[in-house]
């Protein structure tokens, strides 16, 4: 589930099957085929059906008159039909199968490139395996109910009029008495249908919270592993499993009790037509051929409603798993392409890029992270960022390529807002390198053209060649080695020169590099400080650093305290002019100034370092 | 029969949609035991798979005995229905025309019996199996997350998170479509069936007899669907493990997929993966869309040939019309089940190549084993002495990163080992804390070989904050007390306070009680390894190995914490692993590595002075400062 729900059960509760009737556009390029299949799928029912009359013409007919040939023509047609039946089921199967994972493979496509478009703050809400479980358990339940649930629904009904309509013509009183049988069949499955529902949100919610402590758990394998907190883990799995164990249980214990009454309705009503069949057939008002084909053709019921409640429970699931996927299709991505949005070509780019009375405060939360913030960088101009622990600096940069919206002023990039561009036209300006080098287990090439397929050799050398990034080569094939997931099989300075060589690839006109040297030994920082410098002259770059060593590479340096940017001028000014920045970055922290109050940062506590770091 | 085509043969891969993967630099990557698909692997699983069903199913003997009798009370209930229809016709008539009801009225009082007998054991018996089914999949979650949990990190590296989802749900999932659906109408159809040719015997043997021409049929279609759909089913859960790789992977850089503007190259990738399971899924679908049909046919071939045959012993007189009505009924109740039969045999194949990828996970040794007979660690003051003897290690086997390295940390040292980036840094941590076992030589703790070190011991000892320091949702309370469960607000508040995280927390909306989100996102970088610092400041071990704790900090924050550590590391072993030498300076002594060797050794102090690498380094890290 997310953090906050957005879903609204009551809504879902009063138009339970609306949103599984809202994904019928999927089914709209199989339309021909359904219609295919439900032929196919009548005509084998009704194929079947007539055998058992066939059975009584031949009872009362050739046996009762003793005429071999009848028997025989008789007994041919009841084999052409039986083939007919065998083929028609075949053709439907066949069909059926192909547009229901045909349907399957759309629909998760579709859901897919939604999330893809969702911006992060959803992602950072929403549980990924919840998402997960959505592409996988949800979506198969729903093939499922379309390649039979659906069909049987129909089939079945059509089976159970059919049959009725059969045997009321045959004998009109017990054929009615057939029919109101249904009454209460209605009225448990109405019953039993409502229970379910809500015990199949659960159980979908509950697979998802399962998912989810999966994949957290392969995801901190290390960090459990270094504190040794498998039993605890294993214990918090138990837990999940352990409820999504209840529900099923509850949910068994459900489809139990309606199938079984569900299935003592038609023999009820059987017991009652052999009696009042047989005492029709004492008073000759039947003939005993007739009862026979009256109560084979009633024992063709039993299946379709037998399988009733299995149908239901399967629309059921259906029908919340359609919930738990419109809850993800529903959500509107935020961060998209405005109307009448520009491509700007780079070569037209100057990069001058404006913060402009910029606010911003994460969804949900009360206080702003950035508030006023204004800051011009020139063309060409590299400004270091500089900024107590969580003051807003990753924040600060993920704002220049949208990964997050701002929430009040704007930002400009040679005058034009930057809604005003074209999202991917955005990004392609835009160099990025996070904190954490996110890289994914494919080729290392891969994950340095992550955007850009089209990147020649030349291009991947020298992005490689300026983040002192060269080993890639030495790996064993090459770069066409997979780097393991999230980078793993590479050393943490090794992953962040990848990193930075994605960033730098194709010289984008802005550089966001975030904190970009900090796994880097002194020396190879020194090294990649050198070769940025020379990038850094056509782009502009706006970077995060806590270390001095590198604020080198900075024209000017901006410092970000509170949310606001207090001052901005060069390193050495504002060592000299300002003490919140000296204290900062100063090796030996002043004795007479206090340290400077960042939003939350710990610093607020007095701190001398004293006798720690010795001049 | 003729054995249609089946699904569309897989279209000429692009290469481009392959390429990307790369190459695993271990060969074994894609082959862990679990996905090899040689011919004896196969049949290894197959056996292996077996025998984990009835291990699971064998602590359930009673219920399953208890449930197999409701289901016989049922399906007898059930078969009486037709015999009692027959009786009735038969028997009842004719006295009822003398106007005597008695039998009637006896028939039907017997029907109604069997009507609620039905329904009470249909009842019971649904309830039962759900009930053993769902036990029987929270043993397999169970049993397969701890075994995962079990797995070396090497293991892992290997096989990826998303398979390891994969396995615990897609893999669970169509085990309990089996569960869910099948149990019953395998034991029912299986018994209906029986009990049907039974009577069918007892009718009229030789009309049986005609019946039974349809086995030969019957068994070699189903043969021919075992094998096809067995290997079919295996495909399709490969299919759908790569499906789930990507999406997982995906979702979790999704800020690198949209920065690069990933999406449309990732939407043809995901789409191909799809398309494959869709291809792999429609082929075995239509497995069964061809076999359940063909048994139809089969069966409805019977009966049209019964029908025949048995109407012609009546016109000769050797069977009665009664008879053959009842014959024929009983006939559709045996092809009846035939169907479910089929369908249950689609799933139980389904099930059966899931639960042959969880018995090759639960087949896989871990490379970090349990010792078989654990020494104990020497307990008392003055603990924590590492030796590395002669250690060499290797990621892969044609790359050694260390080679013999030898190195002894006294008890209570605070060691900085600094180097170039890839020089064998972290692997030596990760050696300490025993994620990899070397290849040859050992690392002793206290003068014990890591390897006879049960794992909980070694945890409470030895503590590695890792690089890639990692938050689980959840608060941050919850993410601190990770390093002791057993930990009181207070002393978490305390191992905050110690190293400077508390403010930030306690300024945090809801303090510690915060949500920290998917993987500590609600949290700034440097916020994350303050919290990843409590939580092992918390957890107290004997040796504290960091691995580059501070390198998001800022400059104050940053002292805070050296401060702290002075405290923390004053009277235990410690390992920092640091790129900036104000972290070093503070050390006991310094260790320069290079290549996986250690070409520098002695107190920071004494080598700032020598005319060495860290002499170099160390003028080039004062120059920077201000
Ligand atoms: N998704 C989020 N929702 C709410 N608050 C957040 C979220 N992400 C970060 N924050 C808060 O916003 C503040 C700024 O975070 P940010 O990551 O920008 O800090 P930072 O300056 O980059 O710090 P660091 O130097 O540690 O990387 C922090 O106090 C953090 O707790
Ligand atoms: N899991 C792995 N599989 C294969 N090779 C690996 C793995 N981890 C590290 N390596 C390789 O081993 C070498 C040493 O890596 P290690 O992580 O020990 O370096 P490090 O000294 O910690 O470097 P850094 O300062 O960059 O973190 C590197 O060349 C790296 O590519
Ligand atoms: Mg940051
Ligand atoms: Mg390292």
């Amino acid at each position: 589930m997310p953090v906050e729900s957005d879903g609204d059960p009551a809504a879902a509760g009063t138009r339970p099957a609306h949103n599984l009737w809202r994904l019928r556009p999927y089914l709209r390029p199989y339309a021909a085929e359904f219609a295919w299949l439900l032929v196919a799928g009548l005509a084998g029912t009704a194929a079947g059906i007539a055998v058992p009359l066939i059975v009584q013409r031949v009872v009362d007919g050739p046996v009762a008159r003793h005429e071999p040939a009848g028997l025989l023509q008789l007994g041919g047609l009841a084999l052409l039909l039986g083939v007919a039946e065998a083929v028609l089921i075949f053709i439907r199967r066949w069909v059926q199968s192909s547009s229901a994972v045909g349907m399957e493979a759309a629909l998760r496509a579709d859901v897919y490139a939604h999330l893809q478009r969702l911006p992060t703050s959803f992602h950072d809400r929403w549980q990924s395996g919840q998402l997960l479980s959505r592409i996988t358990s949800d979506l198969s339940v729903i093939r499922r109910f379309l390649s039979f649930g659906v069909f049987f629904l129909v089939l079945n009904l059509t089976t159970y009029v059919v049959v009725v309509v059969l045997l009321i013509n045959l004998h009109p009183a017990l054929g009615v008495l057939v029919a109101a049988s249904a009454v209460p069949l209605l009225l448990i499955s109405r019953r039993f249908g409502r229970h379910y529902h809500a015990a199949s949100r659960r159980m979908q919610d509950q697979q998802g919270d399962v998912a989810t402590l999966v994949e957290e758990t392969a995801q901190g394998l290390r960090t459990m592993k270094a504190y040794g907190r498998g039993p605890e883990l294993a214990a918090r799995f138990a837990g999940a499993a352990r409820r999504l164990h209840d529900t099923g249980v509850d949910k068994g214990r459900l489809l139990a009790n309606t199938s079984a009454l569900l299935d003592l309705v038609p023999n009820v009503t059987l017991g009652v037509v052999l009696a009042a069949g047989a005492t029709a057939a004492a008073q000759g008002a039947l003939t005993i051929g007739e009862l026979v084909a009256f109560v084979s053709l009633q024992l063709m019921l039993i299946w379709p409603v037998q399988s009733l409640g299995w149908i239901i429970a399967n629309g059921q699931e259906a029908a919340t798993a359609a919930d738990r996927i419109q809850e993800v299709l529903d959500t509107p991505p935020e961060i998209v392409d405005a109307p009448g949005a520009v491509d700007l070509p780079r070569d037209a780019v100057h990069g001058r890029l404006r913060f402009e009375g910029v606010a911003f405060s994460y969804p949900g939360a009360t206080t702003a992270v950035l508030r006023e913030i204004d800051l011009s960088i020139e063309p060409g101009e590299t400004l270091a960022l500089v900024g107590a622990t969580g003051c807003g600096k990753s924040t600060l940069l993920s704002l220049v390529p949208r990964l997050h919206e701002v929430t009040a002023g704007r930002i400009t990039l040679d005058g034009h807002d930057l809604r005003e561009l074209r999202l991917s036209s955005l990004r392609r300006l835009v160099g990025v390198a996070f904190e954490e080098p996110t890289l994914f287990s494919m080729s290392v090439r891969e994950n340095l053209t992550l955007g850009r397929p089209d990147a020649d050799d030349d291009e991947v050398r020298a992005a490689l060649a300026l983040a002192q990034a060269d080993f890639a080569y030495d790996l064993p094939w090459g770069l066409a080695t997979r780097v393991g997931e999230q980078g793993l099989s590479l050393s943490g300075g090794q992953r962040q020169r990848l990193a930075l060589a994605r960033a730098v690839l194709g010289r984008p006109a802005v550089l966001v590099l975030d904190d970009p040297l900090s796994a880097l030994d002194v020396h190879t920082e020194a090294l990649v400080e050198a070769a940025l410098r020379r990038v850094l002259r056509d782009s502009t770059a706006l970077l995060v650093v806590h270390r001095p060593s590198t604020i080198a590479l900075a024209d000017r340096v901006a410092l970000l305290e509170d949310g606001r940017i207090t001052a901005t001028g060069r390193h050495s000014d504002l060592l000299a002019t300002v003490p919140a920045y000296r204290a900062l970055l100063a090796a030996e922290p002043p004795a007479a100034h206090p340290p400077p109050a960042g939003a939350g940062g710990p610093s607020t506590s007095p701190s001398d370092g004293r006798g720690l770091v010795r001049s | 029969m003729s054995v249609p085509k089946q699904a569309d043969p897989p279209p000429e891969e692009e290469p481009e949609l392959t390429r990307w993967r790369g190459t695993a630099t271990d060969p074994e990557a894609d082959r862990s035991r679990a996905e090899d698909t040689s011919p004896e692997a196969v049949a290894r699983l197959r056996r292996l798979s077996r025998s984990l069903l009835g291990d699971l199913l064998r602590g359930h003997w009673r219920r399953l005995a208890a449930a197999v009798a409701l289901l016989l009370a049922q399906n007898a209930a059930a078969m009486a229905g037709p015999y009692l229809v027959m009786i009735g016709i038969d028997r009842a008539i004719p006295p009822l025309r003398a106007g005597d009801p008695g039998l009637l009225i006896t028939v039907a009082g017997a029907f109604a019996v069997a009507s609620v007998t039905e329904y009470a054991a249909r009842r019971g018996f649904l309830t039962l199996s759900a009930r053993i089914g769902q036990a029987v999949l929270l043993d397999l979650r169970r049993q397969v997350f701890g075994h995962f949990l079990r797995l070396s990190v090497g293991f892992h590296e290997r096989y990826t998170s998303g398979r390891m989802v994969s396995r615990l749900t897609s893999d669970l999932d169509s085990i309990a479509e089996l569960v869910d659906g099948g149990i019953d109408s395998l034991v029912l159809a299986g018994l209906s069936i029986l009990s049907v040719a039974a009577i069918l015997l007892w009718l009229d043997p030789p009309l049986a007899a005609v019946t039974l021409f349809a086995f030969p049929f019957l068994f070699s279609l189903s043969r021919w669907f075992a094998r096809s759909s067995a290997s079919a089913y295996r495909r399709t859960r490969d299919a759908v493990a790569l499906v789930i790789v990507h999406f997982v992977e995906s979702m979790r850089g999704i800020r690198a997929v949209q920065a690069f503007r990933r999406e449309p190259r990732n939407q043809r990738i995901f789409v191909a993966l799809g398309d494959d399971y869709r291809r792999t899924s429609l082929h075995a679908f239509r497995l069964i869309a061809t076999y359940s049909p063909a048994i139809k046919l089969i069966g409805n071939v019977t009966v049209a040939v019964v029908l025949c045959y048995g109407g012609w012993r009546v016109l000769g007189g050797q069977t009665e019309i009664g008879v053959l009505a009842a014959f024929l009924l009983y006939l559709r109740r045996f092809f009846e089940p035939m169907q479910e039969l089929s369908q249950f045999y689609n799933s139980l194949q389904s099930a059966t190549a899931a639960l042959e990828k969880l018995a090759g996970v639960l087949d896989e040794r871990p490379a970090v084993a349990e010792p078989t007979r654990p020494a104990q660690l020497p307990t008392g003051p003055d603990r924590g002495e590492l030796v590395f003897r002669a250690v060499s290690f290797g990621y892969r086997a044609d790359t050694p990163i260390l080679c013999r390295l030898e190195l002894t940390v006294p008890a209570g040292q605070t060691v900085a080992l600094i180097g170039p980036t890839g020089a064998g840094k972290s692997t030596i941590a990760k050696l300490v804390a025993r994620f990899h076992d070397p290849d040859t030589g050992t690392v002793q703790l206290d003068g014990v070989d890591l390897r006879d070190v049960r794992d909980a011991d070694l945890r409470r000892a030895v503590v590695l904050v890792t690089q890639e320091n990692h938050l689980f949702s959840g608060t941050v309370a919850e993410n601190i007390r990770f390093g002791r469960p057993g930990a009181d607000d207070a002393a978490v508040q305390a191992a905050a306070r110690a190293i400077g995280a508390h403010d930030f927390i306690a300024a945090l909306p809801d303090g510690y009680a915060t949500q920290v989100h998917r993987r500590g996102g609600r949290l700034s970088a440097g916020q994350r390894q303050l919290v990843a610092f409590a939580r092992a400041f918390l957890a107290d071990p004997t040796v504290l190995i960091l691995d580059e704790a501070t390198s998001s900090l800022d400059v104050p924050t940053e002292r805070l914490v050296q401060r702290a550590l002075g405290t923390i590391l004053r009277d235990r072993t410690a390992l920092v692993i640091a790129h900036r030498l104000s972290t070093v300076e503070t050390a006991d002594r310094v260790l320069v590595l290079d290549g996986g060797a250690v070409v520098e050794d002695g107190p920071p102090a004494v080598l700032a002075q020598a005319d060495g690498r860290y002499a170099a380094l160390h003028r080039q890290w004062r120059e920077s400062l201000i």
